[in-house]
């Protein structure tokens, strides 16, 4: 009965915190982890597709940069990558700005920590997606460019018309795990001061002594996220393959 | 270019190396034998087994080791029976045993996943092989599954001993002066973050490409069967003309 009753005071709190106005900072803090993962996915598709075109050039000095870039973002932590962009960039925005003197010789411009985030994230992101278009690439039958390349047709036809649709496909698997990897970066951001979930939760944590209850909140909202991101995935999969299904 | 201070910050970053090491390892160590553990209870067939291992799976792959470690560091301190507890206490007031309890967690998730795969790679000819020589089940599983399946779980274990790595920095927001927490005071002394960063991610990527040519290393001696055999990548040498 005593733990029963203790569970009851417990739940009576969190239900007064969360009205009080942290459940619709913590709402607010997931729209900025969506927003966060959606631009940083962005960033990592453009980049990714590029190194995944450098990687499989033919030319040795773009493969080597191809290759570097996924080593090294992939192989360094998140988190020094992070302050890399953020305390980089301000360092080389207070530097430009100092010397053009717009500010002070004192005085420093901070880099804008969506951006420095973003930037970061988007490009450990992109490492990742290099390799998953570089994968889908060589699962084309080769028949099918060397069929493309009788017709006649041009390196953007070919492209266009024969490796673009086919990468896309085969790369939605692999984009969404991607796509969780992103998700569960973004909580790394939280210490540029971003404000979204994980930030959202370390400040309720802080000013209302309730470690334990937003910190399990806010897991639970990320794993609500991270399996609302499965059927959508699989559902995308079956949309982009629906031509290749076997029959039941 | 300032090679002293570019010199002078490797030095102090390599001097929290053997911290980075130990938590790495301790937090590995740790997560095998918990991810051992999920695997057997897995495997064994039992129902509540298989619902336990997938809730736990599901939790610590779907929220972020950041979240999970301030919910051990943070978070657990509030009961009161852990802070009276005379053995629990004393692990989770500590902010390295608490990075390496939330990441052995963590990894105990992702390897049992690795593991439980691996397992059900194993050829069925060779179990049922095994069954037809008369083995017992123990044998059968010490000599026939577990080599195989050791094998068959290396690559995909590597790429996890890696993850692991980049999360050793993660202690430093726990405020543990590993590499990234030491790279980071050096950073907010001299207000050089690229060339301090530039240092500190020299390090993690020398650690990180060695341990990857070590896991290539072990797999190249254990898979001898795959390799071509020596007879034929030596040519004969043609008798040289002019003796």
């Amino acid at each position: 009965m005593d733990f029963l009753n203790s569970l009851k005071d417990q739940l009576s709190t969190a239900y007064e915190l969360l009205a009080a106005g942290w459940g619709s900072q913590l709402l607010w803090g997931i729209g900025w982890t969506l927003a966060v993962t959606v631009v940083s996915m962005m960033i990592g598709a453009m980049l990714g597709s590029l190194v995944a075109a450098a990687k499989l050039s033919h030319r040795g000095g773009l493969r080597f940069i191809g290759e570097s870039y996924t080593t090294v973002f992939r192989g360094e932590p998140e988190l020094l990558v992070i302050y890399l962009f953020y305390y980089g960039g301000t360092q080389i925005l207070t530097g430009v700005a100092r010397s053009t003197g717009s500010i002070g010789s004192t005085d420093i411009l901070n880099m804008p920590s969506f951006l420095g985030g973003v930037l970061a994230v988007g490009i450990i992101s992109g490492a990742y997606q290099a390799e998953v278009f570089r994968g889908s690439f060589l699962a084309i039958h080769r028949g099918e460019l060397e069929a493309a390349r009788a017709y006649g047709m041009s390196a953007w036809l070919r492209f266009r018309l024969v490796i673009m649709p086919q990468v896309l496909r085969l790369a939605v698997p692999g984009l969404g795990n991607v796509w969780q990897l992103t998700i569960k970066d973004s909580a790394l951001i939280s210490v540029t001061g971003v404000a979204e979930l994980m930030l959202t939760a370390n400040k309720a944590a802080r000013s209302t002594h309730h470690s334990l209850l937003f910190y399990t909140v806010a897991g639970i909202l990320y794993l609500v996220m991270t399996s609302i991101s499965t059927p959508i995935f699989d559902k995308a999969e079956r949309y982009t393959s629906r031509s290749f299904l076997r029959p039941k | 270019m300032d090679y002293n201070f570019y010199l002078s910050t490797m030095w102090s970053v390599l001097k929290a190396l053997p911290l980075t090491l130990e938590i790495w390892f301790f937090g590995i160590a740790f997560g095998l034998v918990i991810a051992t553990g999920l695997t057997w209870l897995r495997a064994s067939g039992s129902k509540f087994g298989e619902y336990f291992t997938r809730a736990y799976v599901f939790v610590f792959r779907g929220s972020p080791l950041l979240v999970q470690l301030y919910l051990v560091y943070f978070g657990l301190s509030q009961f009161d029976f852990v802070r009276h507890s005379p053995i629990l206490w004393p692990i989770l007031r500590d902010p390295m045993y608490c990075t390496i309890v939330a990441m052995a967690l963590n990894t105990a998730a992702y390897e049992s996943e690795i593991f439980r795969g691996a397992l059900r790679a194993v050829p069925v000819g060779q179990i049922e092989a095994a069954k037809a020589f008369g083995m017992s089940a123990f044998t059968r599983f010490r000599i026939v599954a577990l080599p195989i399946a050791l094998r068959l779980a290396l690559p995909a274990y590597s790429t996890e001993i890696i993850l692991m790595t980049k999360a050793t920095a993660l202690a430093s927001v726990v405020t543990i002066m590993e590499m990234m927490g030491t790279a980071q005071k050096i950073q907010h002394d001299t207000f050089r973050p690229i060339e301090v960063l530039t240092c500190a991610g020299v390090i993690y990527l020398l650690l990180n490409l060695s341990i990857a040519r070590l896991f290539a290393w072990v797999e190249y001696l254990l898979s001898p069967h795959l390799r071509p055999p020596p007879e034929q990548s030596q040519q004969i040498k043609p008798v040289p003309e002019v003796l």
